[in-house]
């Protein structure tokens, strides 16, 4: 397994060089490359060298292959053809595919193992709740942004957001706790996490969602480093919580360059859609 | 609380730890001082790194095994789109890029 540390080492110095240079306007081009190129080396590292504890490698390569040159062709196309315009919202659309990947990886896990302990709980209801909220909640940005979902305020918006975080809430600490092994209170951990997703964008202003998608962008990257204790995994644990951090922090900045705080923005009700407000998406 | 516990006590735990508490600071001086024209190329390529989540998927995927459809179908789905999030992602950001550079050449 020396080959694939080697290769999960330098995975994780490209995320870090390219994300330096991508906030260089002289080397941002190539920072991207750069971390392009980690991540193609880390993925062909995991698909050949991978080992699990027994010193197995992994099977099914043909699902395995077919599901990477799908999601490449679709990647690339889309990708490509999006207009100049359209590309935050193409963004938040690949972040939610990010989130929904999370957020499956949980549900397979939760049915893999009998009682896991309550470490690995945790990592996989975490990683669950987190990478649904980001999936449901980017797939409302995008839709806002391509004008297919208007911005709504929901009456009593509050009383509901407050309701569903005590289900998620009592729901989590009992199968994390391990008081309960039904797997319908997972899924309903499930449904109330996609539910808050939704209302979360719901409110919020059109000319606010590159700041939303923003920090729902860190959320992916904190989903996906649960999956690196999921796994012990380090590269999944640095590209990740580098992204949930440095997104935090890009967040801020952003909200910062709109002269608005991310108070501001997330409370929406001052999230209008009036014209000519500094959008940071250029 | 054994599991708190064992974040300091076992070995591998306390490793990755380590690493998240580090990473933290790195992540937040790596992209300190970003010209604000850079806000959205930034996003979109922090955005194909987190689609490292894929190696998870991976991982899943060959390890399903061949008579268990849910974990097969689920596990597809899931390499699909984490795929997309890596590529589309690095697309993306590749072609803000571009034309960041043009704009600038043409100045």
């Amino acid at each position: 397994n020396i080959f694939l540390n080697i290769c999960y080492l330098i995975g994780s110095v490209t995320f870090i060089l390219g994300l330096k240079m991508l906030s260089h306007p002289d080397s941002a081009r190539k920072g991207n490359k750069v971390a392009a190129f980690g991540m193609g080396l880390a993925i062909a590292a995991t698909i050949f060298l991978y080992k699990d504890d027994h010193g197995y490698r992994l099977g099914n390569y043909g699902w395995i292959f077919a599901g990477l040159a799908i999601g490449t062709v679709l990647g690339t196309l889309a990708a490509k053809k999006v207009q100049m315009t359209a590309m935050p919202e193409m963004v938040s659309l690949f972040n939610g595919m990010g989130g929904a990947c999370a957020m499956l990886i949980s549900v397979i896990e939760y049915h893999h193992t009998e009682n896991p302990p309550t470490g690995m709980l945790l990592v996989i209801v975490l990683g669950m709740i987190i990478g649904t909220v980001s999936f449901a909640g980017s797939i409302i940005a995008w839709g806002k942004l391509n004008g297919k979902i208007k911005d709504k305020v929901i009456p009593g918006a509050q009383v509901v957001n407050f309701v569903l975080w005590g289900v998620l809430l009592v729901s989590a600490v009992a199968v994390i706790g391990g008081f309960s092994q039904e797997p319908w209170l997972f899924y309903t951990i499930l449904a109330v996490a996609a539910v808050y997703g939704v209302l979360f964008v719901m409110p919020i202003g059109g000319a606010d969602m590159p700041v939303v998608i923003s920090l729902l962008n860190s959320f992916t990257g904190v989903a996906a480093a649960f999956g690196g204790f999921l796994y012990n995994n380090p590269v999944m644990l640095t590209g990740g919580i580098l992204v949930g951090s440095a997104g935090t922090i890009l967040t801020m900045l952003m909200c910062k360059a709109m002269n608005r705080s991310l108070k501001n923005v997330l409370v929406g009700a001052f999230g209008g859609t009036k014209a000519g407000r500094p959008s940071a998406a250029g | 609380m054994d599991f708190i516990e064992s974040l300091f006590s076992d070995p591998a735990a306390y490793r990755l730890l380590t690493i998240v508490i580090l990473s933290i600071f790195l992540g937040v001086e790596v992209i300190g001082r970003v010209p604000s024209v850079l806000h959205t190329p930034l996003m979109s390529g922090a955005n194909a790194i987190h689609g490292v989540v894929i190696i998870g998927a991976i991982i899943v995927m060959g390890q399903a095994p061949p008579d268990d459809y849910l974990a097969l179908i689920l596990g597809f789905l899931a390499v699909i789109l984490g795929t997309l999030n890596v590529v589309g992602g690095f697309v993306v950001t590749d072609r803000m890029l571009e034309m960041f550079s043009k704009k600038k050449n043409n100045k």
